[in-house]
């Protein structure tokens, strides 16, 4: 027998969660007041979960690891988020998103889940409205919408180019009301390093105040993860400096079983790396690809200047390769026939490894159809490059911005350079339909979960599913398990589980210093980047996996003797912060690998050399891989896999086709 | 790809905690290249510092994109540096030039302590926010988002306000260290919109409470706050705020 339970309730799919929401114990008010819960994280996921939980009458404690709940990675979010209100009356419906999800993720994601989050998605937009959230408008006072990859509705709202910042602050405002109550404590500058299980059952966790150092025991009936994603195992990607897989790590070590952890998005249109100083990479949001045209020059090794390369000697290969979607094909595609190029010699800039993204036609087009509006007949090329540049600006000023402030070179003149970067990671701790862990009373929302966007996440999706899981998912479902916890009494933190749980941190922390080696922590991070990236990155391949599982084995090996972290424990060190999350993504790496390795198809973002077709698309393999990959850890870096059967009763898998 | 060829001087602000004196100490960096952040030549010297087993110097950063509000340094005596329009960490190397000297300090108010080095403890702002920087609806009890049509004018104007990324470079560069762009942009988000009219009066009235609580100067109208904030927040939402807090004292 499995020792998975998703939980899934039964019903026909458009049924399930309006029957669970029914059916679901309840934990009547004075109750709740006597129930503590802790959410680790303050991004979409965490705000939201614990602003609705204090409003319920629960008690909440809330950390993260910056200044405030507010600087949460989501606030980085550009594009979107979708919501399948139809109000473009384009044909939308909950069942065309939930379509368009399973699709988008290559058949590897669970249909009820899928399904509970289109339903739900509707009364995001409404919730972000009511607190205020500034989303785009139409002259007319009503929402405006527009498209993103993967789709042929216009269901996504924004905000500018962000989007995220806006619903990260409603989401915070919402959790500053909670705090300004007393109903949530909030603990900025806390990371937390230990999960605390006492019978079984996750009853809190062992945070460090990062500003004195000191090692802090909270209690909670229930622990929630809302940690983000873990795309830093990959040094350089567009999360923030800060972005880690520790807590999440952690919780694996101690029961919570990990679900697809080499499920990576990788997102075509990053401003592509400029040296060996480079920290981070930063997206350029996909709606350039709306206008932009990508290509290389069709001779290998050309050094010339993008403007000075002649129209008939330009390889518009998307365009070539993909004549139906062009160059709009989703962002694996997208990600994969650059790198294609770039492996092949045609890349371009001071690295070779860049493509260019060029708005040369737009400004052309844009130009005629201004003068046209304009009424000026036989304009001069040159004011139909200025009209151009003027509607170009409108639409995308801050990207080019942007781009011109991290490059010094301008983009109304000269082709961008793009690369892909990692972006997101689809995978995570596994948890059942209610969010729960394989741990009791341990749940995970957002992105550090595993569940809804299967092998590839859909652009303007992963806000909504943060949200979905903090204001409609979690508010229902931990009332099945703390309905039958009101009995329990606040466990007072000098129970000897939190005492082993604090020496273990200690013992962790005591080691690193003991160490005093001589390589610096990013040192190690940036071999261990090197080595996903180029073995368990974009293109994967048995060979290539086997030989950085050993890596990755030495890598970390010589990290536990030479690393060196200076400064003290008991004082804000970064060093020491960096040190503890590497350590853990040493680990993680390899359990990324060893999942590449054991799934043999492709599908989604993961391309296995191995498994494609003749034209060089991804091919599934659904006889063999229709399921989740679910690891258990054994300790001692072992791991069992189990796995979760994926059944598809309402859509049918077929092979995706952009041609 | 190796590193460029800058040689500078930088003189940067130490401080172990905020009950210990600080200083400025002076660091040479070179082979610095045009193209690195500033933040990453940061850590360019933060490598040397730890190899000649020397403690970094602690600044606060995240997003590296400028969206966050994390960043916070004076570069030459200018929150956010010498650009305009940017955070410390959208600013490039190649507006320095070889042999340079950079000057490098936190944000310094009374009401932002500094903890260690470069990091300023800015949790002021968050209790100002918690007086009232919210619209009072429970998740679950909106109604449809379009039943309530919005000028995109208001929007607009709306989300200019929100752009404020909290970082507290107005604050750091007012002389008088008042909190009152920062302020007036979080006022402001809500006051244009009808959701947040219903609780205009109370929200002005405890914001501007707790900010002078937290030891903000007050504001003397040089508009130095406009000109080095990151987001362009403009001068405009302190008066609406002021027209607000009059309105709202009139009231009682
Ligand atoms: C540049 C960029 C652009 C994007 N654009 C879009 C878009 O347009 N549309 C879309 O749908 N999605 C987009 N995404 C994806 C989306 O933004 C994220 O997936 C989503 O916001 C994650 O939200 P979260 O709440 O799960 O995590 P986060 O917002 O990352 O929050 C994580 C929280 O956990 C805390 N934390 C982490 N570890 C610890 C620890 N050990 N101890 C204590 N606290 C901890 C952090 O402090 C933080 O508060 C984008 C992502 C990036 C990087
Ligand atoms: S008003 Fe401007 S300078 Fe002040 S905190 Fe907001 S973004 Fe920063
Ligand atoms: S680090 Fe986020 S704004 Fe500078």
């Amino acid at each position: 027998m499995s020792k998975l339970d998703s939980k899934i309730p039964d019903g026909s799919l458009e049924q399930k969660w309006t029957k669970y929401k029914s059916s679901v114990a309840l934990v009547n008010p004075s109750n709740k007041r006597n129930l503590e819960i802790i959410v680790v994280g303050s991004g979409l996921a965490g705000s939201s979960a614990a602003a609705s939980l204090a409003e319920l009458g629960y008690k909440v404690k809330v950390f993260c690891y910056q200044d405030s709940a507010r600087r949460a990675h989501s606030i980085a979010a550009q594009g979107g988020i979708n919501a399948a209100k139809n109000y473009q009356n384009d044909g939308d419906s909950v069942y065309r998103l939930f379509y368009d999800t399973v699709k988008g993720g290559d058949y590897r994601a669970r249909e009820a889940n899928v399904y509970r989050l289109a339903e739900v998605s509707n009364s995001i937009i409404d919730q972000c409205v009511a607190q205020g959230v500034p989303l785009a408008r139409e002259y007319g006072g009503m929402l405006s919408n527009r498209s993103f990859g993967g789709t042929q509705v216009q269901r996504t709202f924004y905000a500018a180019g962000q989007t995220g910042q806006q619903l990260l602050l409603g989401a915070y405002s919402a959790l500053n009301r909670q705090i300004g109550l007393g109903t949530v404590d909030m603990f900025p500058r806390h990371e937390m390093l230990e999960v605390v299980k006492i019978d079984d059952k996750a009853r809190g966790i062992i945070a460090r105040d990062m500003v004195t150092g000191k090692l802090e025991r909270h209690f909670g009936h229930a622990v929630l993860l809302c940690t983000g994603g873990y795309g830093n195992v990959f040094y350089l990607s567009t999360n923030a400096m800060g972005c880690n897989a520790t807590a999440a790590w952690k919780a694996h070590k101690k029961g919570a079983f990990f679900g697809n952890p080499c499920f990576t998005q990788i997102h075509p249109t990053c401003i592509p790396v400029s040296g060996d100083h480079q920290s981070k990479l930063t997206l350029m949001s996909e709606s350039l690809r709306n206008d932009g045209r990508i290509w290389v020059p069709k001779k290998q090794g050309d050094t010339r200047k993008g403007n000075e390369i002649p129209e008939e000697e330009r390889d518009y290969y998307l365009e070539r390769r993909y004549p139906a979607f062009g160059n709009l094909v989703p962002r694996d595609v997208a990600s994969r026939a650059a790198k294609e190029r770039c492996d092949e010699g045609y890349g371009v800039g001071a690295s070779k490894m860049a493509v260019f993204l060029d708005f040369k036609a737009a400004i052309e087009r844009f130009g005629k159809t201004q003068a046209k509006k304009l009424s000026i007949e036989n304009p001069t090329p040159q004011q139909l490059k200025e009209f151009g540049k003027q509607v170009v600006e409108e639409k995308y000023g801050n990207l080019f911005a942007m781009y011109e402030q991290i490059t010094g070179e301008n983009p109304y003149e000269v082709p961008m350079r793009i690369y892909p970067a990692v972006h997101y990671t689809m995978g995570g701790l596994w948890v059942d339909y209610n969010l729960m862990t394989t741990v009791q009373g341990l749940y995970c929302l957002g992105e550090a979960n595993f569940s809804d966007h299967g092998a590839n996440r859909l652009g303007a999706s992963a806000l909504m599913q943060g949200l979905a899981d903090g204001y409609f998912v979690i508010p229902y479902t931990i009332g099945a398990y703390l309905s039958k916890e009101i009995a329990v009494k606040p466990i007072p933190t000098s129970h000897e589980a939190f005492d082993a749980a604090e020496k273990e941190v200690q013992t962790r922390i005591d080691k690193l210093f003991a160490i005093k080696g001589g390589k610096s922590v990013d040192h190690f991070h940036k071999r261990l980047g090197k080595i996903m990236w180029d073995k368990c990155g974009m293109a994967r391949n048995e060979k290539g996996l086997k030989e950085a599982i050993l890596e990755i084995r030495q890598l970390r090996d010589e990290f536990w003797k030479d690393v060196r972290v200076t400064g003290k424990a008991n004082e804000m060190n970064p060093e020491l912060e960096k040190a503890c999350r590497v350590a853990d993504f040493l680990e993680l790496g390899e359990l990324m690998c060893m999942d590449a390795l054991n799934r043999s198809e492709s599908c989604g973002g993961h391309f296995r050399v191995e498994s494609q077709t003749e034209e060089g698309e991804a091919k599934r393999d659904d006889d063999k891989f229709t399921y989740v990959s679910v690891w258990e850890n054994k300790g001692n870096n072992e791991w069992d896999l189990h796995k979760e059967d994926l059944m598809f009763d309402v859509v049918h898998p077929s092979q995706r086709s952009y041609k | 790809m190796s590193h460029g060829n800058m040689n500078l001087t930088l003189k940067i602000w130490r401080q172990n905690s905020g009950k210990e004196p600080g200083q400025l100490v002076t660091y040479p960096v070179k082979d610095i290249s045009p193209d690195m952040s500033f933040l990453e030549m940061f850590d360019v010297l933060n490598e040397q510092l730890v190899s000649k087993n020397e403690n970094p110097i602690v600044f606060d950063h995240d997003c590296r994109e400028g969206i966050c509000g994390m960043c916070s340094m004076v570069i030459n005596g200018r929150a956010h540096g010498p650009k305009t329009g940017i955070t410390t960490c959208q600013l490039h190397m190649r507006s320095f030039k070889d042999g340079d000297t950079i000057v490098v300090e936190p944000w310094r108010a009374q009401a932002f302590p500094v903890i260690k080095d470069l990091t300023v403890d800015r949790s002021a702002f968050e209790r100002i926010q918690a007086k009232g920087g919210f619209v009072s609806v429970n998740t679950g009890t909106a109604q449809d988002a379009n039943c309530l049509p919005i000028p995109k004018d208001d929007a607009d104007a709306s989300f200019n306000a929100a752009a404020c990324i909290g970082c507290g470079a107005c604050v750091a560069t007012c002389k008088n260290a008042s909190a009152m762009l920062f302020v007036a942009a979080k006022v402001s988000q809500f006051a244009l919109l009808p959701q947040g009219r219903v609780e205009a009066t109370a929200r002005v009235k405890n914001m501007v409470a707790q900010m002078d609580a937290e030891g903000f100067g007050s504001c003397t109208n040089t508009g130095a706050c406009e000109v080095e904030c990151p987001k362009g927040i403009s001068l405009e939402n302190i008066a609406r705020m002021n027209r607000e807090f009059l309105v709202a004292n009139c009231k009682d």
